[in-house]
């Protein structure tokens, strides 16, 4: 096997983007991210790549769409202040069909907020952010090995894809250390010669365009719905979750990232005192793995969506169950972090009188 | 090994980042399971510190950190904001030097050690963390010494491995207490 | 200068800033001149994002906090609804010259008539000591590990000098804080930026080349000394532009 190093999630985030081939770096210092930047900054002039601290994250994201159209794997990372401002670019990068990653170690918001682990950025990274017709990808580690793998994954299936990718975590995952390790890095998908590429045509083929612009309403509507043809193709093939003790449960918790950790904290003593409860951890946040919640909403007495928000995946728990059983919810928000003992007193107030 | 849950505590400046790294590497060296999750932002600027050691057979659950079992304090606030939080029959150490108070529960096991006293008196004046270290490897035997001089040589940076013998002559002098 | 009892227009908060940070000297400066012009109460000032964030709880006057480098855009905001309250805005060099640069050159450019006090550390103190728009050639930060690179890092922006040359502006000065006599200096400067304002001249900076001890990785002491040596001559002191003058 191969030797683990001890690593913080942003510095196992960078090394994982420059070990996937990722040799452009912009971005703009945010607490609590800075360490990827940091690391960057180290690193990519070691192997002649290119680390850049742009004047804004307006700007740095605009250096990630001109590198990108350059053919280049190129990654951003930033939180989600930063987010906010590089949600312009992301809507011009997904109406150019151009393949990217943006990191967003998200903390409380809205406005300037605080620093503290978050996430309620939800909405913003699956349902737009940006203006338009659009999605990206986004993938949601829950550890420092995942962030490692899903971080590789990201720049494959923005390639294959051609849209950007994000990947979302939170304070706590960007500054918590474990053990990982790095393996050797293959493309997870068979990955097409970037053609479209504005790499100068040498005079040997026709011009390339990269752009988001079409004035003829018939010719913007086309090109929308091809996207969107795309983008079923993705939910079909792409949607992924983990399900962790599902099988007999009367109460299945739905929560992603750091949260779905402690979740899992709080399952294994509400089995210690008999409560059969189970955990749907989605990994993709777009696509949404409906499948498990399908699958299951017969089965359980109820769900319960566990957030660092005031429920904004619970959207998507919802219609995924469709009616089908209650959806319940238990969130702190502002960077406090939900404990196992919480949502440990929530799962108990649900079985209610049952016991 | 069971699952050690440690709450490391104090102001920064400290090293309780460092020790709790130690700890981590302690972890790692022998084949654990393990996270180390540290406060961050401006608090520590001056202000309290504190990070969250998680040792264990099995993959970590919950990185974050409410009951745990061994609590490393050393400055009064991180006693006062911990000590309700241990689990039953566990373990708390502190430095005497620097919190007037002591250990009031009387279903934990409390050791008090001079530690920033000792440091003084051996011209370490920085090294109180790795002198309460020592005690608590000692009192608690979660790992031991052979562990923790594997784990020193990785946190120790490459750039001065004359910090190796300083620490761990601290480590000692703390197993000695 | 010798009374030491806390200007009315300072609160008695306890200031977060790190010992030998010169952004306490400023704040005082300040707030002595909002008590000396008798503005405190037309005064609304606009803090930045930086380590000045919080300077909302230092000013007895009305403030507003601002997303990161907006701040002579909402300051305009302000000023433009009661034109004749006195406006002020106090930044850090990464707010007012990296991410807020073009707020900052259209609000001179449109002589805004406000007051904008500009800290320049030649660092980002906040977030830990990346790399600022200020930082000087081979100068290390955490994002310029191997000291700023001109050839991929650029130069240092030289705030006083591009601004003193748009036509809205009425004064571009810059001082420190680093001896009593410049103290002093700075303190006339920023009277004068606020009188500018008062008396309807347009866009007035003052720029204060000031200490970031704990980024720079120095003691107060020595923090002071390395501003001496290396900022002062990149930065010289002094008056860029002055309407009234003959700069
Ligand atoms: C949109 C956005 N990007 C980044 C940040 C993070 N941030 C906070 S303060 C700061 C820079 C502060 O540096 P400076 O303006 O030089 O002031 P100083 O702290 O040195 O006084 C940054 C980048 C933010 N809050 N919002
Ligand atoms: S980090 Fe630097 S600028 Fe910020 S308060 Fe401390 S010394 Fe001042």
């Amino acid at each position: 096997m191969e030797e683990k190093v001890l690593m913080k999630g942003n510095e196992a985030l960078a090394r994982a983007a420059i070990e996937a081939g990722c040799r452009f770096f912009f971005g703009y210092p945010i607490t609590p991210q800075t360490e990827v930047a940091a690391y960057m900054a180290k690193q990519m002039p070691k192997i002649g790549g290119t680390f850049l601290q742009a004047e804004s994250e307006v700007a740095a994201i605009n250096m990630v769409y001109g590198a990108a159209g350059a053919g280049a794997r190129v990654l951003t990372s930033s939180s989600s202040p930063g987010v906010s401002l590089k949600s312009e670019g992301i809507s011009y990068i997904a109406g150019s069909d151009l393949p990217c990653v943006i990191c967003n170690i998200v903390r409380g918001g809205p406005g300037l907020g605080g620093i503290q682990p978050a996430q309620s950025d939800y909405f913003q990274a699956t349902k737009g952010g940006g203006h338009g017709d659009y999605h990206m990808i986004v993938l949601a580690p829950c550890s420092v090995q995942e962030m490692v793998n899903l971080v590789k994954e990201a720049f494959d299936l923005a390639d294959y894809y051609r849209m950007p990718v994000m990947i979302m975590g939170d304070g706590m995952l960007g500054q918590m250390m474990e053990p990982v390790s790095f393996g050797s890095y293959k493309s997870s998908k068979e990955l097409a010669e970037k053609t479209w590429a504005t790499t100068g045509t040498k005079l040997e083929r026709k011009r390339n365009i990269i752009n988001s612009l079409y004035i003829t309403p018939e010719e913007l509507e086309k090109l929308v719905v091809e996207r969107y043809k795309k983008y079923d193709t993705i939910i079909e093939s792409e949607a992924r979750s983990e399900e962790y003790m599902c099988e007999d449960a009367d109460i299945i918790i739905a929560a992603y990232g750091t949260i779905a950790r402690v979740s899992k904290t709080a399952i294994k003593r509400a089995r210690d005192k008999g409560l059969k409860v189970g955990l749907i951890r989605p990994i993709t946040l777009w696509p949404f793995d409906k499948k498990p919640f399908e699958k299951y909403s017969e089965k359980v007495k109820s769900f319960l969506t566990v957030e660092m928000s005031m429920g904004q995946m619970i959207e998507d728990v919802k219609l995924a169950v469709s009616g089908k059983a209650p959806v319940e919810f238990y969130g702190r928000t502002g960077g406090m972090i939900p404990t196992p003992e919480e949502i440990l007193e929530k799962l108990e107030n649900m079985m209610g009188g049952e016991r | 090994m069971a699952t050690h849950e440690i709450i490391l505590a104090g102001f920064g400046g400290q090293g309780i980042l460092f020790a709790g790294k130690l700890l981590a590497y302690c972890g790692m060296v022998s084949d654990k399971e393990l996270s180390w999750l540290p406060s961050y932002g401006p608090e520590m600027r001056g202000g309290t510190c504190n990070c969250h050691v998680i040792l264990s057979d099995e993959p970590v659950s919950s990185p974050l950190i409410t009951k745990p079992t061994i609590l490393f304090a050393m400055n009064q606030p991180s006693l006062e904001k911990f000590e309700g939080k241990v689990a039953p029959g566990g373990f708390i150490i502190y430095d005497s030097s620097l919190i007037a108070s002591g250990v009031t529960r009387t279903d934990v096991t409390g050791v008090a050690l001079p530690a920033t006293q000792l440091a003084h008196e051996m011209n370490e004046s920085k090294l109180a963390n790795m002198i309460l270290m020592g005690s608590l490897i000692k009192h608690t035997g979660i790992i031991d010494i052979e562990t923790v001089k594997k784990a020193l040589t990785k946190v120790v940076p490459a750039k001065k491995p004359e910090l190796y013998d300083v620490n761990l002559n601290c480590i000692l002098k703390g197993m000695e207490n | 200068m010798a009374t030491f009892k806390r200007p009315h227009s300072l609160t008695d908060i306890t200031l977060h800033y790190c010992p030998g940070c010169n952004h306490g000297i400023v704040h005082r400066l300040v707030a002595e001149t909002i008590d000396e012009l008798g503005i405190e109460g037309t005064t609304v000032g606009v803090a930045p994002v930086g380590c000045a964030v919080f300077a909302y709880n230092y000013f007895e006057c009305d403030m507003q906090e601002a997303a990161h480098g907006r701040a002579p855009a909402v300051a305009t905001g302000i000023k433009r609804v009661n034109p004749d309250n006195v406006v002020f805005t106090y930044q850090g060099d990464g707010d007012l010259a990296a991410i807020g640069t073009a707020e900052t050159v259209h609000a001179a450019a449109r002589g805004e008539n406000i007051t904008v006090i500009f800290i320049n550390n030649a660092i980002y103190g906040m977030t830990g000591g990346q790399m600022a728009p200020t930082t000087l050639p081979g100068q290390v930060t955490q994002t310029s590990p191997y000291g700023r690179d001109v050839q991929t890092q650029g130069y240092p922006l030289k705030i006083c000098e591009m601004l003193s040359t748009l036509d809205g502006v009425a004064l571009a000065e810059r001082c420190a804080v680093n001896n009593i006599k410049n103290i002093t200096e700075t303190k006339k400067a920023i009277k004068k930026a606020f009188q500018n304002q008062i008396d309807k001249k347009g866009f007035s900076i003052i720029e204060v080349l000031s200490t970031c001890p704990t980024n720079w990785g120095l003691s107060p002491v020595e923090a002071l000394k390395w501003l001496e040596e290396n900022m002062i001559p990149y930065y010289p002191l002094g008056v860029y532009k002055d309407k009234d003058g003959d700069k």
